[in-house]
């Protein structure tokens, strides 16, 4: 299956006080659809600068990389803002939502900007927050929800509008193991059920048991990947016991 | 409650609409503005509150600049001539300058003169009801069908020189409750003694105060009579001695041309146009910039209490905005969206502060100088509106600038 995301040789440096920092130094990686890839490694390790270039927030250095076959690099800054309109899911760490909008419209709301809100978008919205268990949370403010209520909101927010790839950046980062474990997965079924490429950004790795590709980073290189069923599922073991 | 649905995805036709999809097809960001408001109503309605307050206090004090510039100048502004002549060397002092009735002549044989009338200011005061304070008017001299005479609205204007008769200004109506074919008791001093002399009202005509005073209008002859004397002195028509005159030209707009004209042509007297008339008016100009500052300085407080709580507000939001310009939102989206917030609750404060006002201001009584004029009011309303949007300017940079990296906690 060819890759909806090819990075090459991607490159990030930041001038500071007349040194040089490699926070991105060479980074490969090509990702297929129905593919969830965890990106996990120690802080500093340059792994949210990565992902922050995968979602077109940030220019690289130099390298490129390609998503559903177009150079990000060409775009204009208004074209990467479409493109994260239409092709990227988001999830964040915190401050995930519109506060003064209820569940259902935090998820509309990526309709609407896509502008593809209609009767029939907006029952898919509907069936996505059931799914993930918020059915009865629609006319709930984000404030009423718990975090990991929260988190499930944005994921449907990521998935409703359909797009190539889909990212998240700690996602578990403010949850319990329980509810972490059971984010996760549901992020990891809905990524596999509708094909498409997520990029998970964790501290977590215990959460590493549900993705197919580890990519492990160490300062700004990539330090190992894993993508073997059996060597993912030791190596989320291995810190499970810890 | 049926709408046809229109989106750039499915057309789906005519459905039945409940009321939880409201806005199905409605551009995002009033969407967002609105929605923003709706949830957050306290904190909103209490700004709109502070520009409700500004708005009540800007109106009055142009209410107030109005009516008490009204009571000071408002026969002048209102006289119908387009120059005002003074005697030459009495820094336009109605007060003080002379003009001989017999100079009348003179002036009206200037070329370019279609009517001209002289006009005499003292003061007197008016009897009425039974345990009334006497009225202190301004007792106006004028000539029947001459510039300088109001015109009446209810009943009819003067006729000749002498008659006991008087047009009443509005305000002299209200106040005493007097009426076209009721008989006006005045009350000077001649000499040493209080004289009485009873007038029939002929008309009534709109505001015309002066000297912070309702005015009465007579024949010339009988304001001679009537006004306030030192000394009681021989009449003697040859002589007569009006303070200002009323020019009304065949040309409006050849203004300073006759005003030249006039100077040269008729000796010891200044020309000038209505509004250096009514500006020279003793404290009116003072008074009116000391409104005027107060004013502004409204609107500029406005302008920082507006331009305070939509920064602090901002600066609350950065991560929500870096947010939302990381999935994809339109940085224009989002200023639209901030600016439309600005004008509902400035509209909503400026709407309240408007109605309160007017609510307030019909409690008054007549005796309140305050005046509301469309204009004045307009000016107020659209100063009033522009403060929002300038308050929230600094904000509005600002939020362009936040970057969506603040999303994932990145930016510089």
């Amino acid at each position: 299956m060819s890759a909806v995301l090819e990075a090459k040789s991607v490159i990030k440096t930041y001038e500071v006080e007349s040194t040089t920092i490699n926070a991105v130094d060479d980074v490969s990686l090509e990702i297929c659809p129905g593919e969830f890839v965890a990106l996990v490694g120690p802080s500093g390790s340059g792994k949210t600068t990565m992902l922050a270039m995968l979602a077109g927030l940030l220019e690289p250095t130099a390298g490129s990389i390609v998503i559903g076959g177009r150079e990000l690099g060409d775009m204009s800054e208004a074209q990467r803002t479409k493109f994260r309109r239409e092709k990227v899911g988001f999830t964040f760490q915190s401050n995930n939502l519109v506060p003064y909008l209820s569940v259902q419209e935090n998820v509309e709301l990526m309709l609407k900007l896509n502008q593809r809100f209609n009767r029939e978008s907006q029952k898919q919205a509907r069936d996505l927050l059931e799914r993930l268990g918020l059915g009865e949370r629609l006319k709930n403010l984000p404030s009423q929800l718990s975090g990991g209520q929260q988190q499930r909101v944005a994921i449907a927010r990521a998935l409703v509008h359909n797009p190539n790839i889909v990212l998240a950046d700690e996602p578990t980062a403010s949850l319990d193991t329980e509810r972490a474990f059971q984010v996760v997965e549901t992020f990891a079924d809905l990524i596999h059920a509708r094909n498409l490429a997520g990029i998970m950004v964790t501290h977590d790795l215990r959460m590493c048991q549900y993705v197919d590709k580890i990519v492990q980073m160490r300062d700004g290189k990539i330090a190992r990947i894993i993508n073997d069923t059996t060597q993912i599922s030791q190596f989320a073991n291995t810190h499970m016991l810890n | 409650m049926y709408v046809e649905a229109v989106d750039s995805g499915v057309r789906t036709g005519t459905v039945p609409l409940k009321g939880d999809v409201k806005g199905l097809s409605s551009p995002l960001p009033p969407y967002l503005a609105f929605k923003e408001v709706w949830r957050n109503k306290g904190r909103f309605l209490l700004v709109s509150m502070v520009i409700a307050l500004i708005t009540t206090l800007v109106l009055f004090i142009d209410g107030l600049a109005e009516g008490l510039g009204a009571g000071n100048i408002e026969y002048l502004q209102k006289l119908d001539a387009e120059l005002v002549l003074f005697q030459e060397d009495v820094d336009l002092s109605a007060s003080v300058s002379q003009i001989s009735r017999s100079r009348l002549n003179e002036i009206k044989r200037v070329e370019g003169v279609e009517d001209a009338g002289l006009i005499g200011f003292s003061s007197a005061s008016v009897l009425w009801g039974d345990d009334e304070e006497p009225l202190d008017i301004s007792l106006i001299g004028v000539e029947a069908d001459k510039p300088g005479e109001p015109i009446a609205y209810e009943g009819r204007g003067l006729r000749g020189k002498r008659g006991d008769e008087a047009i009443i200004g509005r305000n002299v109506a209200l106040r005493t409750g007097l009426g076209v074919g009721d008989q006006l008791t005045m009350k000077s001093i001649q000499g040493t003694d209080e004289e009485l002399y009873t007038l029939e009202i002929v008309g009534i005509s709109d505001g015309q105060q002066y000297f912070i005073r309702p005015s009465v209008f007579v024949p010339y002859l009988t304001w001679e009579k009537v006004k306030p004397k030192g000394f009681v002195e021989d009449n003697d028509d040859t002589d007569l001695i009006l303070n200002i005159g009323a020019v009304k030209l065949e040309d409006p707009e050849d203004l300073e041309v006759m005003a030249e004209r006039l100077e040269n042509q008729v000796t010891r007297i200044e020309a000038v146009d209505r509004q250096t008339a009514y500006e020279a008016t003793p404290g009116y100009s003072a008074q009116q910039s000391t409104l005027n500052t107060i004013r502004i300085f409204t609107l500029l407080i406005g302008v920082l209490v507006i331009g305070g709580f939509f920064q602090i507000q901002t600066l609350q939001k950065v991560a929500q905005i870096g947010m939302l310009k990381a999935i994809g939102a339109s940085t224009s989206t989002i200023a639209l969206a901030f600016v439309l917030q600005i004008i509902y609750i400035t509209l909503l404060g400026v709407g309240m502060g408007a109605a309160g006002t007017l609510a307030l201001s019909l409690s008054f009584p007549v005796s309140v100088p305050i005046f509301f004029t469309p204009e004045s009011v307009l000016v107020a309303v659209v100063s009033l509106m522009v403060i929002g949007p300038l308050g929230g300017l600094v904000s509005l940079l600002y939020l362009l600038r936040i970057e969506p990296l603040t999303a994932l906690g990145l930016a510089a």
